[in-house]
This record gives C-alpha cells, structure tokens and sequence, in this order.
C-alpha cells in the first residue's frame, strides 16, 4: 500500500484554500474539488498557463518546457502547477494566464 | 482535385517531454502504430491505414510543441519546381539530406510567413497498411486504443496569416476551403490540397507561430464516442468534446498528450472540388462555426497552444 498524505494548499491571489494529496499535482489537486484560481490548460506542462510562484512550501516537480520554465524561474520557485507535487503545505500566486484568443 | 503537386501531409514532428509516456499516449491510447525508433531516439509511428513508412515522429526535447510539418509531394521533379517556386516566393530554402530522418527521402524546407517550419519530400519508404493489396479485408486485426486511421491535418496559430494563405495558395497550390472573417480581415483560413476540408489551417493570433492542434481522423461518431470513454479510461486531459464544428462540419474531441499538445481525433469531414464553393463564417457567429452546438466561445480551447 503507498501511503499518502494530504496538504493544504493556498492560492493567496484568491485565499482559495483547497487540500492536495501527495500523489496529485498541484493543479489536478485543485480541479478534482471544483476549486477555482489557478489557470487550466493542456495540464502536460506544455502550454504555460498554470505557472505559479510557490511562495512557502516544499514540492517535487517533472519536466516542464523551457519555453515557460526557465532554469532561473524553476530554481525560484516558479513553476507550472500541473508538474508540481506538494511535499508539505504550499502557498502559491497564479503568475501564469489565458492568452486572449483571436486578435485584430 | 487531380493530384499533381503537393499530395497530402506526410507527417508532423512532435517534441514532447517524456518520449516513453509520449509513445504510450500515440501508440497504446490513440492507436497509431509505433514503426521505426532511430539512432537520435526519435520514435516514428503512423494511423493503421496509411501506407508509408510513418506520419508521426516524436522527439524528446526540454519544450513541448511542433518542430514541423511535411507535406508529400508527387514526384522529385515536383519537389524540385515548388523548391525554385519558394525561393521566387522570398521563402529561404534548406534542403535536408535523405536519411536525416530514417525512411525519407531528401526534404525541402521552409519557414512560413507565420513563423512555422513546413517541409516537402517526395519520396519514402513503403510500409504498407497491413492488409494485403489482393482481396483484401476491410481492416486489420490487432488495433488498439482510438484506432486512428491516419495524421490528417494541423491548425497553427500566426501572425501573419495574410502571407501564408498567400504561400499555400499561389505557390503550392492549395485551395481556401472555409473562413472565418471579420469584415475584409481574414481570422481564420482552411486550406487543402486535396479534396477534404482541410490539410493545413492557420489563425490569425499576434506573437509567435504556435502549434494549436495535430489531428487524427477516425470512421465514424461512434469511434468520436468511443476515443472519449478511452480519455477517460486513461486519464488523459481532454480539452473539449465530444462536439461537432460549424467550420467543416468535422464530429470532433479535443485532448492534450502528456507534454501538452493538443490532438483532435475526428470524423465525418465535408469534401471540397476545385468549384467548390468558399464557405464564409463571420466574427460575429463565430461561436457557433467553432463550436456548432454550445454557440459559445472556449478560453482554453482558443488560448491554450504548444510552440512551433
């Protein structure tokens, strides 16, 4: 049996407060609970829109493309919310958002 | 249309994130057929029933998007006239040697006025569909996941649509199938070069070129139904569907492969001859020609793309 554990994570933009398992991203993790806040887009960290800066909190993260992440953002906390696993209670700002969609 | 120069797209290069997981999404969920892994560790699959040695080639990189699209072409001396054409065109031309990428022959590329790479060939190998050319059965045994047929198109994103509608047209020949206009300014452009509703479509959108959609065709509704149990079976990011489009009529679902680029698998495309008529969706209603049933815009739908 894998054991998992919970964290509270909080998006301060909003005080949106919701509880992330372990084993779930942080944006999956916000999604599954109807939760609000953190921009959804191709949730492979390949489009950017749910880029975030952790704030407090300790996490593991996978590949996230270059084109969004760079080294500088990933080693100051800013990552892309759907590559991120809580490994305790995170505080986090959205930084990332929707491109308008059709443009003049 | 009689088909003398570009033929069809050929293939798409994909770069994903994590080339085992990427494989897994293609070939075990969307069915494609995984035939060729090369010395760089690209990984070459194609739909069940495309002859040719593959239409998709992923490759492992530190971003996700489109490192181009290739159309066939008739034969070499074709290649050879549309290369002079682009040049004429003020394209700048690279020729890629046979062999860059196994089971390809020599490759004309080129970057669109958008931003995009897109790249001509003439020849590559033969792999077969995996039925017999004598009597032979409808289908073949043994297909997995969605069970796509064949890469059928690509939507891009760029900013300089008027240009590259100019390039596909004047100089390859392509015909605009259906479009989105706001007044006298085009939004949105399908384009064939073939008899479907499209082979290639670009939108308007400032900045960069982007990667919107890789496209995958499928038989029937049922199968639309069906690839939307398996997105969910999977777990794999859907982004809009089942649904059908007002712009080519296409019964569609929208998902994102495990790095984030967005496929569609769809059925049921209109036809086009060369008189045919151009069908015009206009900004106002353009809800209802992108989305023919819900009428309403999507914010990630339209927002959301991979790089190119």
């Amino acid at each position: 049996m894998v054991l998992t554990e919970q964290y509270e994570v909080t998006i301060v933009d909003s005080d949106e407060r919701y509880i992330c398992d372990s084993t779930q991203n942080l944006l999956k993790g916000m999604v599954q609970l109807g939760r609000k806040g953190i921009p959804v887009g191709c949730r492979g960290g390949g489009c950017g829109v749910c880029k975030v800066q952790v704030l407090s909190g300790t996490y593991t993260s996978k590949r996230m493309s270059r084109e969004h992440v760079s080294v500088e953002d990933e080693a100051e906390g800013r990552v892309l919310a759907c590559r991120t696993w809580p490994t305790s209670s995170i505080e986090l700002q959205v930084v990332g958002q929707l491109q308008r969609a059709v443009t003049r | 249309m009689s088909m003398t120069g570009v033929l069809r797209p050929g293939h798409v290069q994909l770069r994903v994130l994590d080339i085992e997981e990427a494989v897994v999404h293609y070939r075990d969920y969307m069915g494609l057929i995984e035939t060729h892994r090369d010395d760089q560790g690209r990984i070459y699959l194609k739909g069940w029933d495309e002859q040719d040695w593959f239409s998709v080639v992923l490759r492992e990189a530190d971003d996700a998007g489109m490192d181009h699209m290739a159309f066939k072409v008739l034969d070499e001396e074709t290649l050879w006239r549309l290369q002079s054409d682009l040049k004429k065109f003020g394209c700048d031309v690279e020729r890629i040697p046979e062999g860059e990428l196994d089971h390809c022959g020599e490759r004309v590329r080129f970057v669109a006025p958008t931003g995009h790479v897109f790249e001509l060939y003439a020849n590559k190998d033969h792999h077969g569909n995996g039925i017999p050319t004598t009597n032979p059965a409808p289908w073949p045994e043994g297909l997995k996941g969605m069970q796509a047929v064949r890469f059928d198109h690509c939507l891009v994103y760029g900013e300089d649509l008027d240009a590259s509608v100019k390039l596909f047209t004047e100089v390859l020949g392509f015909q605009l199938t259906e479009q989105i206009v706001d007044g006298d300014l085009q939004l949105a452009a399908f384009l064939t070069c073939s008899m479907k509703a499209h082979d290639v479509a670009f939108i308007r959108q400032e900045g960069p070129g982007k990667l919107h959609h890789a496209s995958f065709l499928l038989k029937t509704w049922e199968e639309v139904l069906r690839a939307a149990d398996i997105i969910s079976m999977k777990d794999i990011p859907i982004d809009i569907g089942p649904t059908r489009h007002g712009l080519t009529r296409g019964q569609t679902i929208y998902f994102f492969d495990p790095s984030g680029n967005r496929n569609e698998v769809f059925a049921e495309d209109s036809h086009v001859y060369p008189d045919t008529p151009v069908l015009t969706w206009t900004a106002d209603n353009i809800g209802q020609a992108i989305f023919y049933h819900s009428r309403e815009l999507n914010e990630r739908f339209m927002g959301v793309t991979t790089g190119a």
